[in-house]
């Protein structure tokens, strides 16, 4: 068993050990341990060239990093919290996005960038947002939200080893989770969505913090009768429409929950995508549980009341059945 | 024009007892040629721009040719180059064919980037010429990162990041300064100080003004060059080159100069007194370097004749194969989104 940090922190001391090439580099990554103490100890195991302490300078060190990994080397770099990556967008989108395709195929970016995602830590505006779905707009980026130990762990060597720009957003909430991280197997891939749960009634689509909150609601679900199958994202772009769809195809309702903004949000997509390729399959509209159209407050019971909660869950599920 | 360097907090290294500066100056003919390539070729691209051949944004480096010429020269074929959009020049003297630069200003498959960059977006790996960026001052975090990786593999290799004067009120020159010094990594930053940025005079956008002393404020050596003597950019390029090769860190080069062009192709150029382009012009540096060379006897008019019709022949042919050149077809449209790698299967590394 292990926690998801720890996962984080095997899984990075692993991409070090294994390949000169792989740097960590950010904020507060090595003296400090990491702002989440997901880092803490390996500034000690390798040193202050690998494991590199920043600036806060973001658009500077993902810069750097979307330089570095041009030059051959593999960074991983590291941003506090999603809300300051936007401090960053302009490298992420306009050359770590961009350039392979404006160069005509001759610049690759194999760089990953890890960043933490969500609320549900009472800190408020500037530190709690679900911002993925914005990077999951851009081609030319892989973005992944891994869910589960076993994803926390493994999914960095698969994002180190895609020749492409990977962002990892890892759930602030999920840090303590624990879990098996070999259950499933000792590797992951960047495609394809997981179903965390099978069931017959209900299709659930989710991803990061909310996928626990919507196993919660299935569980909840399953002594008043209604099967529920609740299906994990893992891939926030590319999508994996084909699992969704076909779930939803054989349960004729679907649920998209997600922590993020409801208006543009990833959730419509995904929405969206059922529509079009389920439609004549489905026995109700598709349903949305999304977060409150607000900045994440600080006060807990308002912040709760800003995002999913398996109340709301189990309300909108009872609903599609009904 | 001052070309003394600029004493900073961090210190300035006696840049002329380096042992790796030659004291000889490279050929000012190559330097002539290269120049002189520069202008015909952004003549021709105006023609064809009028004509409705090249489209979109169009900078012209008109005037600032002494400036990538200068520093080029004293860069090997293993090191660096990160530009901008008015990055012709560069791309040319990097060692970019003329042919593939025009086809790409064509938007043909045979251009460097097959059509997908066009003037502003200029790449080459064979010449390791990271672009072509568009974003003012976003090539700067790019350039410190290849050099940290050059650093880090142990490879002996200078990145020029070159930018205007204009990139100093962003918050990413700013940032990267800051970090380059802090490492020590090997970058020239070449700042091109053509007094504009689009419309608004440096004094209208900058508290202080000194550019190198501000970059002298992180910790690097920095200079001022006249950027509209050849012979002096060269100078000062090659002592900054010497120092970055050296392991000595960054250092930031103020290169004076002036485009004699508007902005741009839609630019129609009222915020500067004519007078003042008159004076600038004036001050030609070809016509500068010219002019030396023949009281020096050492450059005839047959010579420059010669010249002229070698780049007059280049540049023909370059426009006849992009002409001729044929068109990505649209189903390739989405190629180079992600790696192919991923798109068809192949795992190799």
């Amino acid at each position: 068993m292990s926690t998801y940090r720890a996962a984080l922190r095997d899984g990075l001391r692993d991409a070090l050990a294994a390949d000169d090439r792989v740097l960590l580099m950010g904020e507060d990554v090595g003296a400090y341990g990491g702002a989440f103490a997901v880092s803490l100890g390996l500034l000690e195991e390798f040193g202050p060239e690998r494991v590199r302490d920043t600036p806060l300078s973001e658009s500077a060190f993902v810069g750097a990093g979307i330089g570095a990994a041009l030059g051959g080397l593999r960074p991983i770099v590291e941003i506090m919290t999603v809300n300051f990556s936007l401090l960053a967008l302009d490298q992420i989108l306009d050359n770590a996005a961009t350039l392979l395709h404006m160069s005509g195929g001759q610049f690759n970016v194999p760089v990953v960038i890890r960043m933490t995602t969500g609320a549900g830590r009472q800190l408020a505006a500037q530190h709690s947002h679900s911002l993925e779905g914005w990077y999951a707009n851009i081609p030319g980026l892989r973005v992944v939200a891994p869910a589960t130990v076993h994803d926390a762990r493994h999914l960095l060597a698969a994002a180190l080893d895609d020749p492409d720009p990977v962002i990892i957003f890892e759930h602030g909430s999920l840090f303590g989770l624990e879990g098996d991280p070999d259950e499933g197997g000792s590797s992951a891939s960047l495609d394809g969505a997981a179903v965390r749960r099978s069931g017959t009634d209900v299709t659930v689509v989710t991803y990061g913090a909310c996928v626990h909150t919507c196993l919660a609601a299935a569980e909840r679900l399953a002594t008043a009768g209604i099967s529920v199958e609740v299906i994990d994202l893992r891939s926030l772009r590319p999508l994996d429409t084909e699992t969704f769809v076909a779930s939803a195809i054989r349960t004729g309702r679907a649920l998209v929950v997600e922590e993020a903004w409801r208006t543009g949000g990833l959730a419509g997509e995904v929405a969206a995508q059922i529509s079009e390729h389920a439609f004549w399959h489905l026995d109700a509209p598709v349903g949305r549980v999304a977060g409150v159209e607000v900045p994440i407050p600080y006060a807990k019971h308002l912040e709760t009341a800003a995002v999913p909660q398996v109340d709301d869950v189990v309300s909108a599920v009872t609903e599609l059945v009904r | 024009m001052t070309s003394g360097p600029v004493a900073g907090p961090g210190g300035n290294p006696d840049l002329d007892a380096h042992p790796d500066v030659d004291p000889d100056a490279r050929d000012p003919l190559l330097l002539l040629r290269q120049m002189l390539r520069i202008r015909r070729f952004e003549e021709r691209c105006v023609q064809l721009y009028s004509d409705g051949h090249i489209r979109g944004f169009l900078h012209l480096y008109i005037g600032e040719e002494a400036v990538a010429t200068a520093v080029m020269a004293n860069l090997t074929p293993d090191d660096a180059v990160v530009g901008t959009y008015r990055e012709h020049g560069h791309a040319l003297v990097r060692g970019l064919t003329m042919r593939s630069v025009m086809a790409e200003m064509f938007g043909k498959a045979t251009g460097c980037c097959r059509g997908r960059g066009g003037s502003m977006h200029l790449f080459d790996a064979a010449t390791h010429f990271y672009g072509g960026n568009a974003i003012v001052a976003g090539g700067l975090p790019v350039a410190a990162g290849l050099a940290l990786a050059d650093r880090s593999l142990g490879r002996d290799r200078v990145t020029a990041c070159f930018f205007g004067e204009g990139a100093v009120a962003e918050g990413e020159f700013h940032e990267t300064m800051n970090l380059a010094a802090l490492w020590r990594l090997p970058v020239l930053f070449c700042c091109e100080n053509n007094r504009y940025a689009m419309g608004t005079a440096l004094d209208r956008s900058e508290a202080s003004t000194d550019l190198a002393l501000r970059a002298s404020s992180y910790g690097m050596p920095a200079w001022s060059a006249d950027g509209m003597d050849v012979v002096a950019s060269e100078r000062a390029a090659r002592r900054a080159v010497a120092v970055v090769r050296a392991g000595e860190g960054p250092v930031f080069v103020e290169f004076e100069t002036y485009r004699f062009r508007a902005h741009s192709m839609y630019d129609p150029d009222r915020y500067r007194d004519p007078a003042e382009v008159e004076q600038w012009k004036a001050r030609d540096p070809i016509t500068a370097l010219i002019d030396a060379l023949r009281s020096a006897g050492t450059l005839d008019d047959d010579e420059i004749a010669s010249v002229e019709a070698s780049i007059a022949a280049e540049i023909d042919d370059a426009v006849a194969f992009a002409e001729s050149s044929d068109p990505d077809p649209v189903e390739t449209l989405t190629r180079w989104v992600v790696s192919d790698r991923r798109t068809q299967g192949d795992t190799a590394p």
